[in-house]
């Protein structure tokens, strides 16, 4: 029995790996190896299809809007949940257990429900196609979530601290930003990150209120056919290309998400 | 520098946590808040503090009415049960917090950081963070904060029941003397009956947000007003049951009744509590106040030095606390003897009668 503890793992990340794996040498691949032959390995290794999208500027454009809104939505809802999640964890009000829970009802509705009144809003205050219109489209969702996320780990700090504070003589904001924040920084990380990944990951929304200026990568990826069919190879690498990103800011809060699952707010 | 409450009561919701209270704190040495958890403790220091708004009263704070006063602008510190610094400062920029805010000079707030540090013994921590001191320098730290502030009211929450037996010892021998000659005002809350007394001071009994008795120490010890002070300021719990004054002897039961001392004599004949702390019981006939009462062993206690039994009679259990070991076993009928020299007597309303 002892013997077969490694066959376990080893068989769980090689099912986990082999889909990426499988996505990564594609990229490396031209579109007709693709098509014609199996292989493990690139038989005709090529940069081609990171090239075209790094010269491209209708390829390299849908990251960089990307990004752009992923950035203001995760600084806007950090923001924004900030305060709430302390008046949750901190004060009791009228309803604040109802209010609670009914921010969390926002994230059960499936987006495409408000794809269609976000558009004609948008629209009527002329701010389709834009970073923004993205970016405060996805605070639906993602607010709540940093809200949840950090009322958590703000529980987490005792009520002594904010006391403490004061009795040193801390007005509310500085006690908030000098001493607070800090204090629950693996908070606000986690916050941040899943904020991020849900808006990078976010498909209908971005690609609705968006046509030209501020189209997502996400969406460029769908528009890929082309007069020779689709262009797998490119597509594979643009998809390498989406995966680095998350890959990226997981690996600066890994260690916060595990804090996150300990408080069950993750 | 004076601490009063004026007629304050606190409120949360629908419960009450403070029913309308009085209190003139004293400033030489410890006002010591005795009593369980929930009896209100930290609520009235909240009050003090201002960390609270009464529900109704005032707070009086050197002939003037703080009321309304918020905790910034009361010139207050606090030291809690937990450990509390701020985890993201260091042990330096932790003591010094309370300065920085009040914007004094560098040079200044670096002079008497390094005088409170020396103090407490903080000196070679001072660049490291609170997470990386252990539990009694922790504290430590927190209780440095609320010297270097030279507060006039220092509040003092539990601050020891964190600690273990040795540290707490050691910081109690100190605390006294670290708030000596400050011109401060010391509150200390404390559940401990035994830590009460060991500081001195002052002490109020405080039973479910009511402060039943106020005053020196060993003398709200030995001479509690009612019942209710007596069992708050008693560790084993008191010994309390009904009797009977007939003449000259107060009768517990058919078998148990003893002699009326000098100033129970003039009582009227009638149904008395009768209270009785757990070292008066012994298992020792010590001459001749002692009366033998005898019971049924439920549970037996033994320390290195003391021992302390539970036992039954008539349904009622009674414990007692001696010197030394004695062993009994559980479920055996033994004799022991009260003292009835130290018994206190209580009216039927809880009102103390006569010693």
């Amino acid at each position: 029995m002892r013997k077969a503890t490694w066959l376990a793992p080893t068989l769980y990340i090689l099912f986990l790996m082999l889909p990426i794996y499988w996505l990564v040498i594609m990229s490396f691949k031209t579109t007709n190896e693709i098509l014609s032959v199996f292989t493990l390995w690139p038989q005709d290794f090529t940069l081609e299809n990171y090239e075209k999208i790094f010269t491209d500027s209708t390829w390299y454009n849908g990251y960089f809007n990307s990004l752009a809104y992923v950035l203001m939505n995760t600084v806007i809802a950090v923001t924004a949940a900030l305060p709430a999640a302390y008046a949750f964890s901190r004060y009791r009000f009228l309803g604040d257990k109802h209010l609670f829970f009914w921010l969390l009802t926002n994230r059960m509705a499936p987006p495409a429900v408000f794809a269609l009144p976000f558009f004609q809003l948008y629209s009527a205050v002329n701010l389709f196609d834009t970073h923004i219109a993205v970016a405060l489209a996805h605070t639906l969702f993602n607010i709540p979530l940093a809200v949840w996320i950090l009322e958590g780990f703000m529980s987490g700090v005792p009520k002594e601290l904010d006391e403490t504070a004061y009795v040193d003589g801390y007005p509310f904001w500085r006690f908030f930003l000098r001493i607070f924040m800090p204090t629950i920084a693996a908070g606000i990380g986690v916050a941040a990150f899943f904020c991020f990944m849900f808006s990078w990951v976010e498909l209908l929304l971005a690609k609705t209120l968006t046509s030209v200026a501020a189209k997502p990568i996400a969406a460029t990826m769908t528009r890929t056919a082309s007069t020779s069919g689709y262009e797998l190879g490119l597509l594979a690498a643009a998809g390498t290309l989406t995966i680095i990103p998350g890959a990226f800011v997981i690996y600066f809060v890994r260690n916060y998400i595990a804090k996150g699952f300990a408080l069950g707010r993750v | 520098m004076t601490l009063e409450l004026r007629n304050v009561i606190k409120r949360a919701g629908a419960e009450t946590h403070i029913y309308e209270t009085s209190l003139k704190l004293r400033e030489d040495g410890f006002n010591i808040l005795l009593g369980t958890t929930l009896s209100g403790k930290t609520s009235l220091m909240q009050l003090m503090a201002g960390l609270e708004r009464p529900a109704d009263g005032e707070i009086w704070f050197d002939g003037k009415n703080v009321t309304k006063v918020p905790v910034q602008k009361r010139n207050v510190s606090m030291v809690h049960q937990q450990f509390i610094n701020y985890p993201n400062f260091s042990v330096f920029e932790n003591i010094a917090s309370p300065l920085r805010v009040a914007r004094l000079p560098r040079a200044e707030i670096k002079a008497r950081v390094g005088q409170v540090a020396e103090l407490l013994r903080l000196s070679p921590m001072l660049d490291r963070r609170p997470s990386e001191l252990s539990g009694g320098q922790q504290q430590r730290t927190a209780l440095a904060r609320a010297l270097v502030k030279d507060a006039d009211v220092v509040l003092l929450d539990e601050p020891l029941a964190n600690l273990d037996y040795k540290l707490r010892e050691e910081l109690r021998d100190e605390l006294p003397k670290l708030f000596r000659d400050r011109g401060c005002t010391v509150v200390y809350a404390t559940s401990e009956p035994t830590e009460a007394l060991l500081l001195g001071g002052h002490t109020a009994t405080l039973n479910e947000g009511r402060i039943t008795q106020f005053g020196e120490t060993a003398k709200v010890y030995r001479q509690p007003m009612d019942l209710i002070s007596a069992a708050v300021f008693s560790d084993p719990p008191i010994n309390s049951a009904a009797v009977t004054k007939q003449g000259d002897r107060f009768v517990l039961n058919d078998r148990v009744s003893w002699r009326a001392g000098e100033s129970q004599r003039t009582l009227s004949d009638g149904s008395y509590v009768v209270a009785i702390r757990p070292h008066h019981i012994t298992p020792v006939d010590h001459g001749a106040n002692a009366v033998r009462i005898d019971g049924k062993v439920l549970v037996t206690e033994l320390s290195g030095s003391e021992s302390v039994v539970h036992f039954e009679v008539d349904g009622r259990t009674w414990i007692s606390q001696s010197h030394g070991i004695h062993a009994f076993h559980v479920g055996d009928q033994a004799s022991f003897y009260i003292d009835t020299g130290r018994c206190m007597y209580f009216g039927q309303d809880n009102e103390r009668l006569a010693a």
